[in-house]
């Protein structure tokens, strides 16, 4: 069934919308940019004398020319450690390489010598958690000293630190999910486990180098004065050693080989959807920036957003008449069936049910989920506790945790307390969690949360037969509503990897279509449900 | 007329009988060497047989194996083609002798025709002209000057024993004779040790004029002339029909003298009389001479096709089967002019190197004729004369047709191989061909800038790093969340792409930038509409967009111990290795010879590109070798 657009693209409506949504955007781009400069112009120039190329460069080089890139943590850290660590020093996304679907991993040396500091951790392990996934090869291309030393005890002790990255190499090793390295640059200390632990290494000649412990420390340690070349470079590892097995001329040559590794990797994606001929939608995407309010409290029709992203804007809508704040149907995103769950509201026991049942609908026919995120929380009060709104709600939380088909997230509006659980928030792994630029996420409003705040302290002082005026009370709630307003912005939670990336909204197909085709490298298993509370 | 006939030829003229043949009605039969077994005339003939190996000695020239194969496969006649068989008369007296007609003149006539003297001493008592000249043994200075005389000036002295110009003078007036012929001759017993001279008629501005005729061993009739003057080193680049500046009595004196030529050999079939023609005061009756009969038909048949609307192999056909000639002289008649232009795979900035190649790519413009033995996915191989086709326009006036050559010539895409259609081309738009201004000597006076290569267009290259990019089709999104990356591209030269979207590519070349969009009409650079069309093959790219531009795609892995090419010595052409003159061990200094190749009847010696060590000689002599194939490695010194 075609979705009709009730939007009038010339109203002055739409475009304020557009407006503040561009505004919104280009803050969101200006970070990015800040990002994919990396260590800026005198180190980018110091890292190009030594003849390598440009980090960035190194993944496009890599990937199938005029192939998407889908960039996985492009605005982490951003206004962490001081900016000292731009895109926290490391690229990540999933590219094509020779049609095959990949997830590459790449220092940018131009940033602390591509050392790792925690953010850096944390994005090669969500990278690798990615590939683990979805079943995509993984490509290091490596440039990195190691470990922020500074930062250590934040980097190097704990499950999810350094040693972790190893860790999960050969576990997808042993899963059958290549392991290719390219050392292009430093791998020292346990940073030579990356090319060690690879099914397949590439070095380049006079360029990368592997030890465990450098020229200094070996001097230091044993008094043995060697150079990095004889130590652990690219002839040393493809004669001597073995712990590369390709030697490369130069990056370029790298990179050739590795595209040429990855041509041998013999891995067809398995049968899983019925694919059907992509199909442009009715409605021009681009508009999704006019149609979707500016301010997160004015409510609007999901349904015009699902008519912009989905082939010919059609939406088989389940259920239609019954918990109408959660919006439930299929549709194809560029020819893949998909299940969407889509917030038009607060959350009542009657939509909760629903979204369950939905969920329930597309286990059990291996549709991969979509949610459209916009959710202010459950419904509360006597009459919706009395009738057991938690435990309808936990049906759908349930449902949500324990499906095994891909669920793909994308935060259109607001991402709040138990909303957030209950329609596939990080917490519930999704394979992919998007955000656009109007997004905010956070337990509770802030104003919410001030209000509870105050309302104990108003109730405190009231107790002790003080006196607490409305100015007072302001001035209290305005720190609350300040960090909630900080923290609850995009870029604060991106920075620190609480989603996979911020993205322009009118790309958001692109980004759900790419994101499903990586999805289905892995085979979808048989779900298995949690005990649903009747 | 026959049921069955034998083609015993291939290329463009095999092809070419076999259209005819099957117009008509009649089965065809193919023959074809192991380097054809593929080929398009195998392909269009009804039955094809193998013959041998595939040099023509083993195939194409093997009489009794092709006569066999008419035998067997039941055709009663032979169409010989050019070349090859075709003016062998023992070949003409087995194919008689085994009971099967030869689709050409008699033994006979072809024997006539075949000595060059006795047919000028033939054709001198049939009362058509002949280069005047003495060629007696009487030296005596008087004598000589009395046939200068008879000749008529100018005049040419030559040395008998002479070459390289030596021993030879132009002598304008008779008060000259006397002082050049005695430096002549001193000349010559200097370089020969013999003073004897000869003396011509020089001709100033000599024009190869030539006349189609056909005979049915009486009669015969003629299909007016072809101008094939522009010629590179005797071999025909480009003719026409009718000549240009012909009047119709040197047009009837010419055509009666080649009838006459004919019948005074009893000629049946198609022949040419070739005549040597003196334009420096345009075309006059009294100024035209007989050089020599092709007893065949002509690779330039197509242009007199054209003007006169027979079909010279439909006529081939029914006189040897015994029809009387299809029309008589006063029924044949001038349609507008005609052009054909001859497509060769050779490299011709490099001096017109033969080439070979695999065709990855062939497209011929609309609104020509083109006689082609090849197709998409042929080789040309180094056994055969490398022709791809015969481009032939047809139009009211010569202006006319000559502009449908260049455009033609211009709209040829050729992939796979080097080819001479820029030279074609610029002959093509060449002012004074336009002008009808032409001689043999057109060719040689101009080469330089005739042959010289040709300037890539930067469109053409901005789009080729579009190919080299596998971008070509513009589907590719390029998708990326922010900022589209840039992307290096191996080609010729350093250069970068970034994809903006689907059929939107910027490509960065050195300093410069250009955009690419892909538009309804094909791809445009920087807002400018090019046409452009694309062919890749291995390693390389191809751009068509005014003439063909060849870009060499470098391989991104062959580096390091993959490759190290720099101590190879290659062949620059296919051909024979004719010697070779180091073996493993020996120290070579740059410069030396190595081996000697030879490439259609030249000879090119391989030198050491450094000084080294014969570290192996990877061919032996008398080999065939490819181009580009390994001949000698060397090695830094042991």
């Amino acid at each position: 069934m075609k979705l009709l657009s009730q939007a009038l693209t010339s109203s002055e409506d739409f475009q304020a919308n557009r407006k503040a949504h561009l505004d919104a955007l280009s803050q969101i781009e200006t970070a990015a940019a800040q990002a994919a400069a990396g260590g800026g112009p005198a180190a980018l120039e110091r890292h190009l004398s030594r003849g390598k190329m440009a980090p960035r460069e190194r993944v496009a080089g890599l990937l199938d020319p005029g192939s998407p890139f889908l960039e996985i943590g492009a605005t982490a850290a951003h206004d962490m450690y001081g900016n000292a660590a731009p895109c926290a020093g490391v690229i990540a996304g999933i590219g094509r390489v020779q049609g095959q679907e990949v997830m590459v991993v790449a220092n940018d040396a131009t940033v602390k010598g591509g050392t790792y500091y925690p953010l850096t951790v944390k994005k090669h392990l969500r990278a690798q958690e990615i590939a683990e996934e979805n079943h995509l090869p993984c490509i290091y291309l490596v440039d990195s000293g190691g470990a922020n030393l500074p930062n250590q005890d934040e980097v190097f002790p704990d499950r999810d630190h350094f040693g972790r990255i190893f860790y999960n190499q050969a576990r997808m090793s042993a899963k059958g999910i290549a392991q290719i390295a390219v050392v292009m640059g430093s791998c020292t200390a346990g940073g030579a486990y990356v090319p060690a632990m690879s099914d397949v290494t590439i070095i380049v000649k006079e360029q990368g180098t592997i030890f465990l412990a450098g020229p200094p420390l070996v001097k230091a340690a044993t008094g043995e004065v060697v150079t990095a070349e004889d130590l652990g470079g690219g002839d040393v590892h493809t004669r001597l050693s073995g712990v590369a097995d390709y030697l490369a001329e130069d990056d370029a040559h790298a990179l050739a080989l590795a595209r040429r590794a990855v041509g041998n990797l013999n891995y067809t994606k398995p049968s899983t959807v019925n694919w059907q001929s992509p199909e442009e939608p009715a409605y021009d995407p681009e508009e999704i920036l006019g149609v979707v309010p500016a301010d997160l409290r004015t409510p609007y029709d999901i349904r015009e957003v699902i008519a912009r992203l989905v082939d010919g804007s059609r939406f088989d809508e389940f259920k239609p008449r019954f918990g109408e704040t959660i919006v439930t149907g299929f549709a194809h995103v560029k020819g893949c069936p998909v299940g969407i769950v889509a917030n038009n509201g607060v959350l009542f026991s009657e939509a909760a049910q629903k979204a369950a049942h939905f969920i329930e609908l597309c286990s059990q026919r291996s549709i991969p989920l979509v949610f459209l995120q916009n959710i202010t929380g459950f419904m509360v009060g006597r009459k919706y506790e009395n009738e057991g709104i938690a435990r309808h709600g936990a049906k759908m939380v349930t449902a949500v945790a324990t499906t095994s088909v891909p669920k793909i997230t994308m935060l259109v509006g607001g991402s709040f307390g138990a909303g957030n659980y209950g329609m596939a928030g990080r917490a519930y792994s999704p394979r992919f969690l998007w955000t656009w630029p109007n997004s905010r996420i956070s337990v509770m409003g802030g104003e919410q949360a001030a209000g509870v705040l105050a309302t104990v302290k108003r109730d405190g002082i009231e107790r002790k037969g003080g006196q607490w005026s409305a100015e007072e009370e302001a001035e209290f709630k305005r720190p609350t509503i300040e960090m909630f307003e900080r923290q609850s912005h995009p870029l604060y939670a991106s920075a620190r990897l609480w989603d996979d990336g911020i993205i322009d909204p009118r790309k958001s197909r692109d980004v759900l279509a790419l994101s499903l085709s990586a999805a289905l490298n892995a085979p979808i298993e048989p779900t298995r449900f949690g005990l649903f509370r009747m | 007329m026959f049921s069955k006939i034998l083609i015993a030829n291939r290329g463009e003229i095999a092809c070419r009988v076999i259209e005819t043949a099957r117009k008509l009605g009649v089965a065809t039969v193919a023959v074809y060497s192991e380097a054809d077994s593929e080929a398009r005339h195998v392909a269009m003939a009804d039955e094809a047989v193998a013959i041998g190996g595939p040099a023509p000695k083993d195939s194409y020239l093997r009489g009794d194996a092709i006569i066999a194969a008419a035998k067997q496969t039941g055709a009663q006649a032979i169409h010989p083609g050019y070349g090859f068989l075709s003016e062998n008369p023992d070949f003409v007296d087995a194919v008689e002798a085994a009971g099967l007609v030869f689709i050409g003149p008699s033994a006979k006539a072809i024997r006539a025709m075949g000595l060059k003297d006795a047919a000028k001493a033939l054709m001198e008592k049939a009362g058509v002209p002949v280069v005047p000249g003495y060629h007696g043994d009487n030296q005596d200075p008087e004598h000589l000057a009395g046939a200068a005389d008879t000749i008529g000036y100018p005049v040419l002295i030559k040395a008998v024993a002479g070459g390289g110009g030596k021993g030879m003078r132009l002598v304008e007036a008779p008060s000259e004779f006397a002082d050049a012929l005695a430096s002549a001759q001193g000349e010559a017993q200097t370089a020969f040790g013999n003073p004897a001279v000869l003396i011509e008629k020089f001709i100033g501005s000599p024009r190869h004029i030539e006349v189609q005729v056909f005979g049915d061993g009486e009669d015969a009739v003629h299909l007016f002339e072809r101008d094939c003057s522009l010629q590179r080193r005797h071999q025909k680049v480009i003719e026409e029909a009718p000549a240009p500046g012909m009047t119709p009595e040197m047009r009837e004196a010419m055509g009666q003298a080649a009838t006459r030529a004919a019948e005074a050999i009893g000629y049946k079939g198609a022949g040419t009389v070739e005549f040597i023609v003196d334009g420096s005061d345009g075309l006059r009756p009294d100024r035209f001479w007989f050089m020599e009969m092709n007893t065949r038909l002509q690779v330039e048949h197509p242009v007199t096709e054209a003007i006169t609307g027979v079909d010279l192999v439909e006529w081939q056909l029914r006189v040897a089967s015994g029809e009387p000639l299809p029309c008589a002289q006063d029924d044949l008649t001038i349609t507008g002019h005609a052009f054909e232009a001859r497509l060769y795979a050779e490299d011709v900035p490099a001096g017109f190197l033969p080439a070979t190649g695999t065709l990855s790519h062939l497209r011929f413009a609309d609104g020509c004729r083109a006689d082609t033995g090849v197709r998409t996915g042929d080789t040309i191989s180094p056994w055969y004369d490398p022709m791809i086709a015969k481009v032939i326009t047809h139009g009211p006036t010569r202006a006319t047709a000559l502009g449908q050559l260049a455009r033609a010539l211009e709209e040829t895409e050729v992939a796979g191989t080097v080819t001479n259609l820029a030279f074609l081309a610029r002959l093509a738009r060449h002012e004074g061909f336009a002008q009808g201004k032409v001689d043999t000597g057109l060719i040689g006076r101009e080469i330089d800038a005739l042959a010289a290569p040709t300037e890539t267009p930067v469109a053409a290259k901005a789009l080729a790093v579009v190919a080299a990019a596998g971008l070509w089709d513009g589907d590719a999104s390029g998708f990326s969340l922010w900022q589209s990356p840039r992307r290096a591209v191996p080609f010729e030269e350093e250069a970068a792409i970034r994809v903006h979207g689907p059929g939107h590519v910027a490509v960065e070349l050195g300093e410069e930038a250009h955009t690419c969009q892909l538009a309804e009409d094909g791809w445009r650079v920087d807002g400018a509409k090019t046409g452009a069309r694309m062919a890749q093959s291995d390693g390389a790219i191809t751009i068509f967009l005014h003439g063909a531009h060849r870009f060499d795609i470098p391989d991104p892995l062959a580096r390091g111990a993959d490759a190290d090419a720099s101590d190879l010595t290659l062949a620059p052409m296919p051909g024979l290795v004719k010697a070779v003159f180091v073996s493993a061990g020996d120290t070579v200094a740059a410069g030396d010879r190595l081996a000697i190749m030879e490439a259609m009847k030249m000879e090119h010696t391989m030198r050491a590109a450094r000084d080294g060590v014969v570290a192996e000689v990877l061919v032996a002599e008398g080999a065939q070798v490819e181009a580009g194939a390994a001949l000698i490695r060397l090695e830094d010194e042991a």
